[in-house]
């Protein structure tokens, strides 16, 4: 009874490593870096851990060809090293001795991805699986650039500071203008009151006939010019 | 008849509302974009601490000397260069018109660059930084080839501010985002300059200090990040043996030159608002000064900034081939620190080293990271944005920084435009019929409709084309004609006694020597070197072509013989007005003295100037 029992113990783990070794037909290399995710919180990777990540394997692969058939005992790992890294294979439920295609495990894994990586308190980049690429998030773009509001804010500060500055240039203007027509009518009114000669207003007087003197002017000739 | 105690304001002229705004208008136009990008540079690639000797040297016997002789010229004539120049000889007349131009032209691209620091700007408000990623490409699969090929900053620069075609000839498309940009920039000069210096010295006391206060906060933080002694070091370092190269001379006499912002007929015009008697000489050093110790100050954060830079991609660089060992070998995580890596490697070496050989490790070197250092615009746009987004906050150093690049732009475009603007006041044709408003806002927008070629997609390549010649050869040239036209046209004896009656005291002999003999001499032997250096070699550019084989290495082009035409004219220009306006004036004087009756012009000193406004105040 012993002995059939080693003897299908050494045949499943023979069968085993023949399934699950580096670079084997539908194997995925897994390397962690949960030191770097997690610093001083980091765990250390365990039985359990792997426990876990079976588990985890099992359920995306339920979850994806929804055959619910597949068990924690088909995934299996193998080489396991102090990066923390390892590879993995799922076997076929029905049939022990054979893999699930390396296209199903990617795309079950691509469907649960941040499943599988929150169950590890990772990411894509601290849970890499090594044939597999990740998906590039799109860019949150704003509907309006924000740069085009901050240069809106801007222009409109300035045109107001324009608009400010030319309007009261004209009003300054305008105030001169003003008060210097103010001032030339106040000198004019002053000439009206100061032109009086000898008591008689100068309007009143011909000026003319008051100022030029015809004796005289016949001489004008008489002088050099300058 | 009163005469008002003060001077003149009788005679119609604006003046600086007190000494401080005029000195601080002065300082902030000598100090501006230079001072932050190109001063470090060539301080760091020159032999560091060793290249602050020549650079003193120059300043004491070319810098301090041309800038006194300008700001006295323009206190004692009281004139914009154009009329000033006039005025000290009709036949050096095409002194003021040659630096009238060469103003206007550098006006031109001057705000150009103020744009893309306006764009970055604008853009540093979002999160993250947009030159920090790469967009994804088209599908969707994968980041965008010429983002990935380079780096996002890179990218962010050439495709996203410039759009830039590969070669000087492919003029592009008008890039709507830089003509939004300028059309602002500009508003913000003339909202600045409308009233020309009654506006400027408001805004002055924001532009002029704002920098100070910014190159200090990036001081204490910049000294505080890693790699900051590194980096300081790097720039400090003397290399004594480097003097012996008289490139570096030359170098430092042009840098002094250009810093101080001398010959664009900007400081005559600002030093024309003062009231005569005013220290001079005093003003003369304290801006000199000023000037070379704000570029010392500011490289101090900008290599602090740059060593951090470099330590960080140093860092990276080992990070990421320990990475590659620790899975290649599958080593345990963090079993491979940035200390052992060099241990670890040998003995790996020692064991597999084919294995190793199989991993193509980039050879990670601190001094590589550090010569890494760039000048001009790359400095500022590529290398420092860089460094911004791997500070934490990126966002508030970025608005800081680029902040700080339009203040120290503005500050010097103010003294450009004064440099357009005062000499067309008085021109009595415009004076008479034109408010002062509406002729800077006439020049704001012309000069904003012929900055748009600047906004196309070989925008960048003309600006480089335009500092390269417009920026530099007329300045010299200029600069020459002002010391042989004040120290032998005008005669130094009269310029001593006009300097003595505004300071009050008698001028001392160095200025004598300097102005008389050091500074004309000087000046020529750099104009002399400067253009041997220019025609030993055929006038190429480097382009940036995603297309090309070596990309992200620029690819070096030849430019074409229209461009070459036009570079040879934008040198030349200006400096042909000097003597086609003394050609002009002594054919006039000639088809003049066929008819006595016009009396030539008497020459007169300043005091006479003086002795003219008061008497034409008291009628």
């Amino acid at each position: 009874m012993l002995g059939v029992l080693l003897l299908a113990f050494s045949v499943v783990s023979v069968a085993s490593a023949e399934l699950c070794k580096p670079d084997a037909q539908n194997a995925f290399k897994v390397r962690l870096s949960i030191k770097t995710a997690l610093g001083d919180n980091a765990y250390a990777w365990d039985a359990n851990e792997e426990y876990l990540f079976r588990a985890m394997m099992a359920f995306a692969m339920r979850r994806y060809s929804s055959k619910s058939t597949t068990q924690i005992s088909n995934v299996l790992l193998c080489n396991v090293t102090d990066r923390v890294s390892f590879w993995f294979v799922v076997t076929d439920s029905s049939k022990n001795t054979t893999t699930v295609p390396g296209s199903e495990v990617e795309a079950a894994i691509r469907m649960n991805r941040n499943r599988i990586n929150s169950a590890f308190l990772l990411s894509d980049k601290t849970l890499q699986f090594l044939k597999i690429s990740t998906t590039l998030a799109p860019p949150v773009e704003p509907s309006t650039p924000v740069w085009l509001i901050v240069f809106g804010v801007v222009l409109s500060l300035i045109v107001a500071g324009i608009v400010f500055l030319v309007v009261a240039g004209i009003q300054q203007r305008k105030k001169k203008n003003k008060e210097s027509t103010e001032r030339e009518n106040l000198e004019e009114k002053g000439e009206v009151t100061i032109t009086i000669e000898n008591g008689i207003p100068c309007e009143a007087l011909d000026l003319k006939a008051g100022h030029v003197n015809g004796v005289f002017a016949a001489d004008d000739e008489r002088f050099t010019s300058l | 008849m009163d005469v008002p105690p003060e001077v003149p304001k009788e005679d119609g002229r604006p003046k600086w509302d007190n000494k401080f705004q005029y000195i601080l208008s002065c300082i902030g136009f000598a100090v501006g974009l230079g001072n932050v990008w190109r001063f470090p540079y060539l301080c760091q690639t020159h032999g560091g601490g060793a290249f602050l000797i020549p650079y003193f040297i120059a300043l004491i016997f070319e810098g301090i000397p041309l800038l006194h002789l300008e700001l006295a010229l323009g206190q004692c004539l009281r004139k914009g260069s154009i009329s000033a120049w006039h005025t000290i000889s009709p036949y050096l007349g095409g002194v003021g018109v040659a630096s009238w131009t060469v103003s206007i032209l550098v006006s031109l691209y001057y705000n150009t660059i103020l744009t893309w620091v306006m764009w970055y700007f604008i853009n540093s408000f979002q999160e993250p930084l947009p030159w920090s990623i790469c967009p994804l490409n088209e599908n969707r699969t994968g980041l965008n080839e010429e983002c990935y090929e380079s780096t996002a900053v890179n990218y962010f620069w050439y495709r996203k501010t410039l759009n830039i075609t590969p070669d000087v000839t492919d003029s592009g498309t008008l890039q709507w985002w830089l003509v939004l940009c300028l059309a602002a920039c500009w508003a913000i000069v003339y909202l600045c300059t409308i009233r020309g210096i009654e506006t400027t010295g408001k805004a002055i006391y924001v532009t002029a200090i704002f920098p100070y206060v910014v190159l200090t906060i990036f001081l204490i933080h910049g000294l505080s990040l890693p790699g900051a002694t590194e980096g300081l070091a790097y720039l400090f370092t003397p290399n004594l043996n480097i003097l012996k190269n008289p490139r570096v001379w030359l170098d430092a006499a042009t840098q002094i030159f250009f810093s101080l912002s001398l010959a664009f007929g900007g400081l005559i015009a600002f030093s024309s608002y003062n009231p005569s008697k005013n220290d001079c000489e005093k003003d003369a050093v304290t801006v000199a000064v000023v000037n070379s110790i704000t570029s010392l100050y500011a490289s101090i954060p900008i290599f602090s900034v740059l060593g951090f830079k470099a330590i960080t991609g140093y860092w990276d660089c080992l990070d990421r081939n320990i990475i590659s060992v620790i899975n290649e070998y599958d080593l345990p995580e963090q079993s491979i620190t940035r200390q052992s890596y060099t241990d670890w490697i040998t003995f790996l070496n020692s064991s597999n080293p084919e294995k190793l050989a199989g991993l193509k490790l980039k050879s990670c070197d601190l001094q590589e990271f550090l010569d890494q250092s760039v000048s001009g615009s790359g400095l500022a746009f590529i290398v420092f944005t860089q460094a911004v987004i791997l500070m934490p906050g990126s966002q508030a150093w970025a608005i800081l920084f680029f902040v700080m690049l339009f203040s120290l732009g503005l500050s010097s475009m103010f003294g450009n435009i004064e440099g357009v603007f005062t000499p067309l006041l008085e021109l009595q044709v415009i004076s008479k019929s034109i408010p002062k408003e509406l002729l800077s806002g006439i020049i704001c927008l012309v000069s904003f409709l012929f900055a748009l070629c600047f906004t196309l997609g070989s925008g960048s390549y003309w600006i480089d084309i335009f500092d390269s010649y417009a920026g530099s050869l007329p300045l010299l040239v200029i600069a020459f004609f002002e010391v042989i036209g004040v120290a032998y046209v005008y005669n130094i004896k009269r310029f001593s006694e006009d300097v003595k009656w505004m300071t009050g005291r008698k001028l001392n002999v160095y200025w004598q020597i300097t102005w008389r003999f050091i500074s004309p001499l000087l000046l020529l032997i750099i104009f002399v070197a400067f253009v041997t250096l220019q025609i030993q070699k055929t006038p190429s550019y480097a382009a940036w072509n995603p297309k090309y084989e070596h990309f992200p290495m620029k690819e070096q082009k030849v430019y074409p013989c229209w461009v070459q035409a036009i570079c040879v004219l934008l040198a030349a220009l200006p400096c042909v007005l000097v003597p086609l306006v003394a050609l002009i004036h002594l054919i006039k004087r000639m088809c003049r003295s066929k008819d006595p009756s016009l009396v030539p012009p008497e020459m007169f000193s300043c005091q006479e100037v003086k002795k003219r406004n008061i008497l034409s105040a008291c009628k």
